[in-house]
C-alpha cells in the first residue's frame, strides 16, 4: 500500500541546494497532515556523504542514488533512477521543485505512472481521507489562480515554484535511515546529452542570492542607462534583474530576466524602475519581502504590488535617491 | 526533414489585468468584448524555429492543433507564417481533457504522420502547464529537450542551446526527437498580407478520435486525471503609499529614508 510523501531534493555546487529545504518544509506539512513519513531522495554523484543533511530539515528517511554517471542532469538516466526510487518508496504524494530538473523530470515520471501532476504550484494540501493532493497554482500568466485536484491515482504529483515555500528551522537532533539505491544504468539509454556547458562568471552578487534586487524595465531606455542601475546595485550590495521588455530592447542579458518563464527571486527588497508590472513579470518577484517602484505613469499596475511608490521619471529621482543611499550606507 | 509543430489557440494573453474576468461556472476566462484569441506565445516561437530549420535543411512543416472551436484566421496564422500543412484534431470526445488526454491525442496524430522533429511550446499561455511535450515524448518513446533556444541540425542530431541559471548548455539529441521552444528562440516573423490571404484559402485536414484509433474513454473529460476545482482571482491588497514631495529629488531622498526605516539599508 502506498504511504508517505516523497520529495526529490537537489544539490548545487556540492551542497544541498536551497530548494531542498523548501521541499522538505512543504513535504513535512503534507506528511504530517496524512500522519505518514517524509522521504527525501537525492540523485547525483558524490552526494551520499551530505544527503543526511536532509534529516535536520524535516526528512524521516533519505534515499540516495550516487553514481558517477549522474554527475550532470541527463533526462533519460534521471527519469529511470527516479522511477526506480519511486517504486521502492511507493508514496502517496511526490513533490519536486519547478527547477531545471523538476520541469523535465516531473512530467516524464507522471506520464510513466499515468498519474495527475500539477506544475509550478504555490500551495499544496493533502486530503487525509483519500490521501489525495490539492494544488493551488497561478495560471493565465499569473492573472488568475486555479485549484487543481490531482486525481485518484497514487502517487499524486506536483512541482512547487522556487522560493515559494518555507524551510523549517533546522533541528540537529533529528536523524534517520539512509537507503542507498544502485543506479544500475544502461548507458545506452541516455539520448539527449549535454555536450558542452558554459559557466558565465557573475561579477558581484548573484541575482538569486541577492538581498536587494534592482529591477529595470523598458523604461530604462538604453544600454548606457542600464549601467546606472548596475552602479546603484553595487552601492546597495545588490544585483540587477530585468523584464522581458528590457531584454527585448537589448538593454541586458536574458539570464537576468525575472518572471513566470524566467528566474524567481525572493529578496528583502525588490526595487522596480521603469517596469509596468505585468503579471508574467510579477510572478517572478512576488515573494520579495518589500517591493518599491518608480514609474512615470501613476496608473502603472506595478504600484498595486508595491509598498512605496514614486511617480516620475527615474532620471529625475534616482540620482538623489542614490546619493542618500550612499550617505546612509556609509554612516 | 519532416517537422511537426503543436500549436494551441488560447485567449489573448495580453488582456490587461483590470479587464481580466472569469467565468466561474465553466472555470474559464471570459474575454472582454472584441478580444480575439491568439496562437499561444511559445507555440508561435516553435513555428518560427521549425520554419528556420526547414529553410536551412529543407523539408515540410506540418502544424497540428487540437481544438473543437478554432477561430480560423488565428489557427491559420502558422500557415501564413510559412508552414506547409495544418491538421485539426476535432471530436466531441476531446472536450474537457487535461494535459494527459491532450498528449494522448497529439501522440496518436504524430504516429499517423511521419516526423523527424516535433516542436511545441515550453508551456501554453492559458494553463501554463508545461507538460504536454514531455508526455508526448514519453508516449512515443523519443527524447525531449525542453526550454530550448537556438537550434541547429547537426547530421543525425539536433543541436540545442539552452540558457541555464549561470550560463548555457549545448545539448544534442538524436532524431526523431521533441523540442520545446523557450524565449531564446527570439522573435516570430510577421505574416505578409499576401500569405495571410493564401493561408485563408488552404483547407486544413481534420481528424477525429476514430481516425486516430483512440479509445474514447482515454480522452477528454472521461480520460482526464486532474480536475480544476476552481478558477479564481486573487485579491490584491492595494496598500501602496505614494511618496509625494515638492521635487523629484526630494521624493528620491524620502524613498531612501523609507528603506532605512525598513532596515533594508
Ligand atoms: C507567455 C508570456 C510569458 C512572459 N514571461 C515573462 C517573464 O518571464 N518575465 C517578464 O518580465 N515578462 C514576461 N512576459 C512579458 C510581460 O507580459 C510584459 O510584456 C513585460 O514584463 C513588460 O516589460 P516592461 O515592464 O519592462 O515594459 P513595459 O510594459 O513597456 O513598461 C515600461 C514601463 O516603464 C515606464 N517608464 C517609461 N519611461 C520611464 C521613465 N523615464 N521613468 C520611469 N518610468 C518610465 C512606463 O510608464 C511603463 O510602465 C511574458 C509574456 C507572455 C505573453
Ligand atoms: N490543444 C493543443 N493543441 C495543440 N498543441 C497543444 C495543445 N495543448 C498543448 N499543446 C502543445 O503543448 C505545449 C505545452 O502545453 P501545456 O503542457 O498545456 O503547457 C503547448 O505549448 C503546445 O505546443
Amino acid at each position: 500500500m502506498a504511504s508517505g510523501v516523497l520529495i526529490f531534493g537537489e544539490f548545487a555546487d556540492g551542497a544541498i541546494a536551497g530548494v531542498t529545504g523548501e521541499l522538505l518544509g512543504v513535504g513535512r506539512k503534507l506528511a504530517d497532515s496524512l500522519g505518514e513519513e517524509l522521504t527525501a531522495a537525492f540523485i547525483g554523484d558524490g552526494i551520499a556523504q551530505d544527503a543526511s543533511g536532509a534529516f535536520p530539515m524535516g526528512a524521516d528517511k533519505v534515499y540516495v542514488v550516487d553514481d558517477p554517471s549522474l554527475r550532470l542532469y541527463q533526462s533519460e538516466s534521471y527519469a529511470d533512477v527516479a522511477e526506480k526510487v519511486l517504486k521502492q518508496v511507493d508514496p502517496n504524494i511526490v513533490v519536486m521543485g519547478t527547477s531545471t530538473m523538476g520541469r523535465d523530470l516531473a512530467p516524464k515520471l507522471a506520464c510513466r505512472l499515468e498519474t495527475g501532476l500539477a506544475m509550478d504550484c504555490l500551495e499544496l494540501s493533502a486530503v487525509p481521507e483519500t490521501k489525495g493532493l490539492i494544488a493551488n497554482r497561478p495560471v493565465f500568466g499569473g492573472k488568475a489562480m486555479a485549484e487543481v485536484d490531482c486525481g485518484s491515482v497514487r502517487p499524486s504529483m506536483a512541482t512547487v515554484r522556487l522560493k515559494s515555500q518555507e524551510a523549517l528551522d533546522p533541528d540537529s537532533s533529528r536523524s534517520g535511515e539512509v537507503v542507498k539505491v544502485d543506479a544500475g544504468l544502461d548507458p545506452s539509454i541516455a539520448k539527449s546529452i549535454i555536450v558542452d556547458s558554459v559557466q558565465v562568471e557573475v561579477e558581484g552578487v548573484r541575482l538569486e542570492d541577492a538581498r536587494i534586487v534592482i529591477g529595470g524595465g523598458r523604461g530604462i531606455g538604453s544600454i548606457e542607462n542600464w549601467g546606472k542601475l548596475e552602479e546603484l546595485a553595487g552601492i546597495m550590495s545588490g544585483a540587477v534583474g530585468s523584464t522581458r521588455g528590457a531584454c527585448d530592447e537589448g538593454y541586458c542579458e536574458l539570464d537576468t530576466q525575472l518572471g513566470i518563464t524566467s528566474k524567481t527571486v525572493a529578496p528583502e527588497l525588490y526595487m522596480a524602475v521603469g517596469i509596468s508590472g505585468a503579471s508574467q513579470h510579477m510572478s517572478g518577484v512576488a515573494f520579495s519581502k518589500f517591493i518599491i517602484a518608480i514609474n512615470k505613469d501613476a496608473e502603472a499596475p506595478i504600484f498595486r504590488h508595491s509598498l512605496y511608490g514614486v511617480v516620475g521619471r527615474w532620471e529625475d529621482i534616482l540620482p538623489a535617491f542614490q546619493a542618500k543611499v550612499q550617505e546612509l550606507v556609509s554612516e | 526533414m519532416k517537422f511537426l509543430v503543436f500549436v494551441k489557440q488560447i485567449p489573448d494573453p495580453d488582456i490587461p489585468p483590470a479587464q481580466f474576468r472569469i467565468d466561474t461556472e465553466k472555470n474559464t476566462v471570459a474575454p472582454p468584448q472584441g478580444s480575439s484569441p491568439a496562437v499561444s506565445t511559445y507555440d508561435e516561437l516553435a513555428v518560427e524555429a521549425a520554419l528556420r530549420l526547414r529553410d536551412d535543411v529543407g523539408g515540410e512543416v506540418t502544424v497540428v492543433s487540437l481544438n473543437n472551436n478554432p477561430v480560423m484566421n488565428v489557427i491559420k496564422k502558422p500557415l501564413a507564417m510559412g508552414s506547409d500543412n495544418l491538421i485539426l484534431l476535432q471530436d466531441d470526445a476531446f472536450e474537457g481533457g487535461d494535459a494527459m488526454t491532450t498528449a494522448r491525442v497529439l501522440a496518436a496524430a504524430a504516429k499517423k504522420v511521419e516526423f523527424d522533429l516535433i516542436l511545441c511550446g515550453r508551456q501554453a499561455g492559458d494553463w501554463d502547464n508545461g507538460q504536454v511535450g514531455s508526455y508526448v515524448a514519453e508516449m512515443l518513446g523519443v527524447p525531449i529537450v525542453i526550454n530550448s533556444g537556438k537550434l541547429e541540425v547537426n547530421g543525425d542530431k539536433i543541436r540545442v542551446e539552452r540558457t541555464t541559471k549561470d550560463g548555457r548548455d549545448i545539448i544534442e539529441s538524436p532524431f526523431p526527437t521533441i523540442i520545446t521552444a523557450g524565449d531564446e528562440i527570439g522573435v516570430a516573423r510577421y505574416p505578409k498580407l499576401r500569405d495571410i490571404m493564401a493561408a485563408g484559402r488552404k483547407q486544413p485536414e481534420v481528424w477525429n478520435a476514430q481516425d486516430l484509433g483512440l479509445d474514447p474513454s482515454k480522452v477528454g473529460d472521461a480520460g482526464a486525471l486532474t480536475k480544476v476545482n476552481r478558477l479564481y482571482l486573487e485579491e490584491k491588497s492595494s496598500q501602496v503609499e505614494m511618496i509625494e514631495a515638492d521635487t523629484p529629488a526630494e521624493a528620491g531622498e524620502q524613498l531612501a529614508m523609507k528603506l532605512r526605516d525598513l532596515k533594508v539599508i
